[in-house]
């Protein structure tokens, strides 16, 4: 029995600080994830919003929020929380609930509209919070996290700043070439250099901005969609939403400290590695059949990371695979075709969403100018706060 | 009146001078130590749980690794919006005894030019914010270098 399901659809309302409300950018991407599947709204049995916590919390949740934007027809409800990695737990529940024969249409839907500034989190007084106690205790944003990564690699591995910058001018370049991204200007080696320092040793062309923006997918059993027609869709193959293992020994957003590794030793693989992992086990795959990857690039620094997390390269020979021209188009596996979040900055619920959205473009041939030639297979991964890991694995 | 001294965080350290130290709890079953305290039930998944004991944290160790802030961190970061912005380093500090990585500010005046991966320093109490409606000066560990050098 295959346990793929078909994207029938992808939409994305544009990225940028519009200064609407996030209920607007959910509902335009839904609206052209629907007739990109050729389906009416009608024909949507569930719906699963990926929650904006600014966007209103508590009241304001985003599954029905968005099934009464689009106008109550009695759609089965889901709404999931995950900071980053909320997209991939809307994924996935849309797909276990069409491999359960629950619904056979699932409209998974994120979007944001995010505050100016650094996020942080929301107020009160609340000293059991670890994310409210880096704040008050350390003023720890998070750059100040990408920072401590950044800095950790160039003493580990040997990495320059200078390494770091060629992220982002590969993902500007592609950022450039397309119509959804926030940034659309190629940026040089020399501008990132010039930029502000934020957390050092990263610069403010190193780190994310914080956008508005939504993605939505329509889903389906492979029934229904050979049924509708569409007899060769892109499949989502494996999603993988894992924790880390004790003891988790790399610092961690928004921790204060690492877990103790007096006790029991270190797993085998960081969490950041497991969660790709997760993904090619599920998928019956490894690194080598990648045609392209969609990772969650929050500094430039964080994307030679996940190269190494997803086993493009050994430890340690990240930037050796940037320099190669590996990773950028034309390479073995291009990453962050789309420019990334280097060009569209992070609207949180939309965010592993939209990576999906790319593939989704990629693996249909559909990319235009960003187009990875004879594109198989994809995956993306992403990691949010407090230890929610998420990878998706699609194929055509 | 004089200020009161009171720690911004409830049973995290203790002491001054030398004496000052991070506290944490260790499980009495398989001894995994905790930071921020653990005191309810260990989070070692193979243990069947102990009992947590506060036990103070080794005061010295290595640079994990450091960053700084440039930036005015938003609230529940407390700063004076009247004065401008003085950046301050933070560092990720290695413990060696316990193997377990904890996060602090550096002590005033110590910047990230005067830092490498690898160089010893050590826990010292610290001031968090000086609050002059309520007389109080809010405390915190702060990690200073003790010129070993990685």
């Amino acid at each position: 029995m295959t346990t793929d399901v078909a994207v029938l659809g992808a939409g994305m309302h544009p990225w940028g600080k519009w200064g609407r409300s996030f209920v607007e950018y959910g509902t335009a991407a839904a609206r052209a994830a629907l007739a990109d599947a050729g389906l009416h709204w009608r024909d949507v049995g569930s719906v699963v919003g990926a929650d904006t916590v600014r966007g209103g919390y508590p009241g304001h949740v985003a599954g029905a929020t968005f099934a009464r934007a689009l106008g109550w027809q009695g759609a089965r409800v889901t709404s999931v929380y995950a900071a980053c990695a909320s997209g991939a737990q809307a994924v996935t529940t849309a797909r276990a609930q069409i491999l359960a024969g629950l619904a056979d249409v699932v409209l998974v839907v994120g979007a944001d509209a995010a505050p100016k500034g650094f996020l942080r989190p929301a107020g009160g007084d609340r000293p059991d919070d670890p994310d409210w106690l880096r704040f008050r205790l350390l003023g720890a944003t998070n750059p100040a996290y990408f920072g401590l990564y950044a800095r950790r690699r160039m003493a580990v591995h040997g990495d320059t700043p200078e390494d770091f910058a060629l992220v982002k001018v590969k993902n500007a370049a592609l950022g450039a070439l397309n119509p959804y991204a926030r940034y659309r200007k190629r940026v040089t080696a020399e501008e990132v250099a010039a930029s502000a320092v934020v957390a050092d040793p990263l610069r403010l062309l190193d780190i994310c901005a914080t956008s508005d923006g939504g993605a939505a997918l329509v889903l389906s059993s492979l029934d229904f969609a050979h049924r509708h027609g569409a007899t060769r869709p892109v499949r989502i193959r494996a999603v993988s939403t894992v924790t880390p293992r004790f003891p988790n020994t790399v610092l961690d957003l928004p921790d204060i400290a690492t877990d103790s590794a007096v006790a029991v030793a270190p797993p085998a693989q960081t969490f950041r590695a497991s969660i790709a992992g997760a993904a090619y086990e599920e998928a019956g795959i490894g690194p080598e059949d990648l045609s392209l990857a969609e990772v969650y690039d929050l500094s430039t620094a964080l994307e030679l990371q996940w190269y190494e997390d997803l086993g493009l390269c050994g430890e340690g020979e990240g930037a050796k695979l940037l320099r190669e021209g590996a990773t950028a188009p034309g390479g073995r596996t291009p990453v962050n075709t789309s420019g990334g979040l280097a060009s569209f900055g992070e609207a949180v619920p939309a965010q592993a969403i939209a990576q999906v959205c790319e593939l989704t473009w990629q693996l249909r041939g559909a990319a235009g100018d960003r187009q990875v030639a004879g594109a198989r297979v994809g995956i993306t991964a992403n990691q949010g706060l407090f230890g929610h890991g998420s990878a998706v694995v699609a194929v055509r | 009146m004089p200020y009161t001294r009171k720690p911004a965080v409830a049973g995290w350290f203790t002491g001054e001078g030398d004496d000052f130290r991070l506290l944490g709890t260790r499980c009495t079953a398989c001894g995994s130590v905790f930071f921020p305290r653990e005191d309810v039930h260990c989070r070692n998944p193979h243990c069947a749980g102990g009992t947590l004991e506060e036990v103070p944290l080794s005061p010295r160790g290595r640079i994990w690794s450091y960053t700084d802030s440039r930036y005015r961190p938003p609230s529940p970061f407390v700063s004076d919006p009247e004065l401008p912005w003085e950046p301050y380093a933070l560092i990720a500090v290695e413990l060696e005894a316990e193997r377990i990585v904890v996060l602090g500010q550096a002590a005033p005046g110590v910047t990230v030019a005067e830092l490498t991966v690898g160089m010893e320093v050590r826990v010292v109490p610290g001031v968090l914010q000086e609050d002059g409606d309520t007389r109080t000066v809010w405390t915190v560990w702060h990690w200073r270098p003790t010129g070993v050098a990685a």
